[in-house]
């Protein structure tokens, strides 16, 4: 698409959007929001800046291959769920530290866990636009 | 720390992942975990067989309402052979595999397989087996399409869709099972249940399951998506499908009717007289077929008939024969699709008429291949024989001579299809194939890649051979499965953690 205000209005979308995806993952524990949203939200930020400016471009800015976010998210979310194996806790217990952070809020290993689903989704979400893109 | 095995085979498909196009470190890799994967098994199978169930409540919440992970032996013997079935397929799939196939994460699939295989194993909540089927599933049909070919997409839409409704009929099941009792833990269901007098509703219940599994166990009226799928993929594949994945809907069904629904006269009943049709139609068809992957499919619906009649007489010595049936077969079936695969890369062709003179040109293979084709008929004293023995005495014990006689002609039937087979293939003066041009032959292929794939059908014949000479060693672990299983109260205590009362 070759829209001069449609590339101009996706660079200030693509920060925007990433942000608020952040947002999401972090409020996502008590209230509606978390990893699966979030992720979807950052692909899809990702996904407005490839028809603006062309995948090569965003192949440029994520620098890695979205492939490789898969197995980085899923480390993240087995390390959350075998950590409290490594107290002596069964897994999937869910540990939290004692002070809330600030900006953050309370802090625990279902964070953790929330950051891998969001990590999978926006590596899986990419591969397969990126891979529909590239064949058509 | 029971689930071990479970968090291992993710970590190894997760690792793999990273190594998407590097194929010869993938092989590597995936034999190295399933190497690992088979000690932890191991160990875990000792630990249980030492200190008798042990539990881990995952996230801390206590029983009823957590999700339990319980390793009874039953569910560590199915995860130590399941480990076993999958390092043989893991080093048959290094050797035969073409690169295509691997470039699209076959053995990252093949991990989570297993992953999703032993957490069915090892669980003890209704709800979570059913995510583990899932797991199954979906790397199931990634691993059947993998390669796209026409012929391969057709089968797999078969695959889906059949096991899809089984998955729906299992979701309906549960949300049954939630209504009458309030509860998805097995343990708690199996009193809850118990205590209940609406009979005819855990009746219909159970029917539903038995429909559910059954689909996906391929028994009688639901077995046709079984022939029409499991020869399509390349031979690895379908070996990890034939040994695993129909039995774990007989693991399903052995654990849910043995725990929650114990010994309910009526399914009984049906489940005898669908286990004699089962036997009945799988030899038959296997009888027609030409082809060495749809014999070989037929032939296990045939035997999931032998495992569905010991949980239809349902005593003592009939569970302990299915049990002993179920780790057997699991290992020959495995084998036998190795076998067939093998074959097919020598030959370049699987159809019995075209093969022939394999035992002139490969003696040694074809005595190797000897052992897993004679033992899946039961010549004494290879490992089908004694299983086939626990189920005729149950039946005499039960009375139940129409089944026996059953038994009998599909051990006859299966004798007359290997006969068959053996004197077309291996016996017969063969002629030459034209060659095709797609692939590589087994005389084309590195003296490394024909070692990977003649090493597993050597380790699982000789385990094999083991169930048949060490049969005494096996007996007593199906009796003391079989003494659990019958007897769930020990499971339930352990799960609960309270002395139940036996009405």
């Amino acid at each position: 698409m070759k829209s001069l205000i449609f590339k101009t209005a996706s660079t200030y979308l693509l920060p925007l959007l990433l942000l608020f995806s952040i947002f999401i993952l972090l409020r996502g524990h008590y209230l509606p929001g978390g990893g699966f949203v979030g992720g979807l939200m950052a692909a899809i930020a990702f996904l407005i800046h490839s028809f603006a400016f062309g995948l090569k471009e965003t192949q440029k800015i994520i620098k890695i291959n979205p492939g490789y976010l898969m197995p980085i998210g899923l480390f993240f979310a087995v390390g959350a769920a075998m950590a409290p194996y490594f107290i002596g806790a069964p897994i999937l217990k869910g540990l939290w530290f004692e002070e809330p952070f600030r900006f953050i809020g309370m802090v625990g290993s279902a964070l953790f866990f929330d950051i891998g689903v969001y990590l999978v989704v926006i590596g899986a979400t990419l591969t397969i636009m990126f891979s529909l893109t590239d064949t058509v | 720390m029971i689930v071990l095995p479970i968090i291992f085979q993710f970590v190894a498909g997760t690792i793999l992942l990273f190594f998407w196009r590097k194929t010869t470190v993938q092989k590597f890799l995936s034999i190295l975990f399933s190497i690992i994967g088979l000690g932890i098994s191991i160990w875990l199978f000792l630990l249980v067989w030492e200190n008798g169930i042990m539990i881990t409540q995952s996230g801390d919440w206590k029983a009823p309402f957590g999700i339990s992970f319980v390793a009874d032996t039953f569910g560590v013997t199915m995860v130590l052979v399941s480990s076993i079935s999958g390092l043989a397929v893991s080093i048959f799939s290094a050797g035969s595999m073409r690169k295509e196939r691997l470039e699209f994460g076959f053995f990252p699939i093949l991990h989570f397989l297993i992953m999703g295989l032993q957490g069915a194993f090892l669980t003890g909540d209704i709800f979570n087996l059913y995510v583990w089927f899932e797991v199954v599933i979906i790397s199931s049909f990634v691993l059947l399409t993998l390669g796209g070919k026409k012929q391969q997409l057709e089968g797999a839409l078969k695959y889906v869709s059949l096991n899809l409704l089984a998955s729906s009929l299992f979701l309906i099941g549960i949300g049954f099972i939630y209504g009458l009792t309030g509860s998805l833990n097995m343990a708690d269901v199996a009193i809850k249940l118990d205590n209940l007098q609406n009979r005819g509703l855990v009746s219909v219940t159970s029917g539903i399951f038995l429909v559910a599994f059954g689909i996906k166990s391929a028994i009688f009226p639901m077995y046709f998506w079984l022939p029409a799928s499991y020869h399509t993929p390349p031979p690895a594949v379908s070996a990890i499908f034939a040994g695993l994945l129909t039995k774990l809907g007989i693991y399903a069904m052995l654990r849910t009717f043995t725990l929650m629904f114990g010994g309910d006269e009526f399914m009984g009943d049906i489940m005898v007289i669908l286990a004699a049709l089962t036997i009945l139609s799988g030899g038959l068809g296997a009888l027609l077929q030409q082809n060495m992957g749809k014999i070989f499919g037929y032939l296990i619906v045939c035997h999931i008939g032998f495992l569905i009649a010991g949980l239809g007489m349902y005593t003592e010595l009939a569970i302990m024969g299915t049990v002993f049936y179920l780790i057997h077969d699991i290992i020959v079936k495995t084998n036998l699709f190795m076998v067939s695969g093998l074959i097919l890369k020598i030959n370049g062709t699987q159809d019995i008429r075209e093969l022939g003179g394999m035992y002139k040109n490969f003696p040694i293979i074809s005595l190797l291949m000897a052992i897993p084709l004679f033992s899946l008929v039961g010549i004494p004293p290879l490992s089908g024989f004694w299983a086939k023995i626990f189920l005729i005495q149950a039946g005499l014990q039960t009375q139940d001579y129409i089944l026996i006689g059953f038994i009998v002609l599909g051990s006859f039937l299966t004798l007359w299809v290997i006969a068959r087979l053996w004197s077309e293939v291996f016996w017969k003066n063969g002629i030459d194939l034209p060659k095709k041009a797609s692939g590589l032959y087994f005389s084309q292929m590195s003296k490394t890649d024909q070692w990977l794939m003649v090493f597993p059908i050597v380790l699982l014949s000789a385990i094999s051979l083991y169930i048949g000479f060490g049969a005494e060693n096996i007996i007593i672990l199906s009796q003391r499965i079989s003494t659990e299983l019958m007897d769930p109260s020990g499971y339930i205590e352990a799960v609960l953690g309270l002395k139940t009362m036996t009405p």
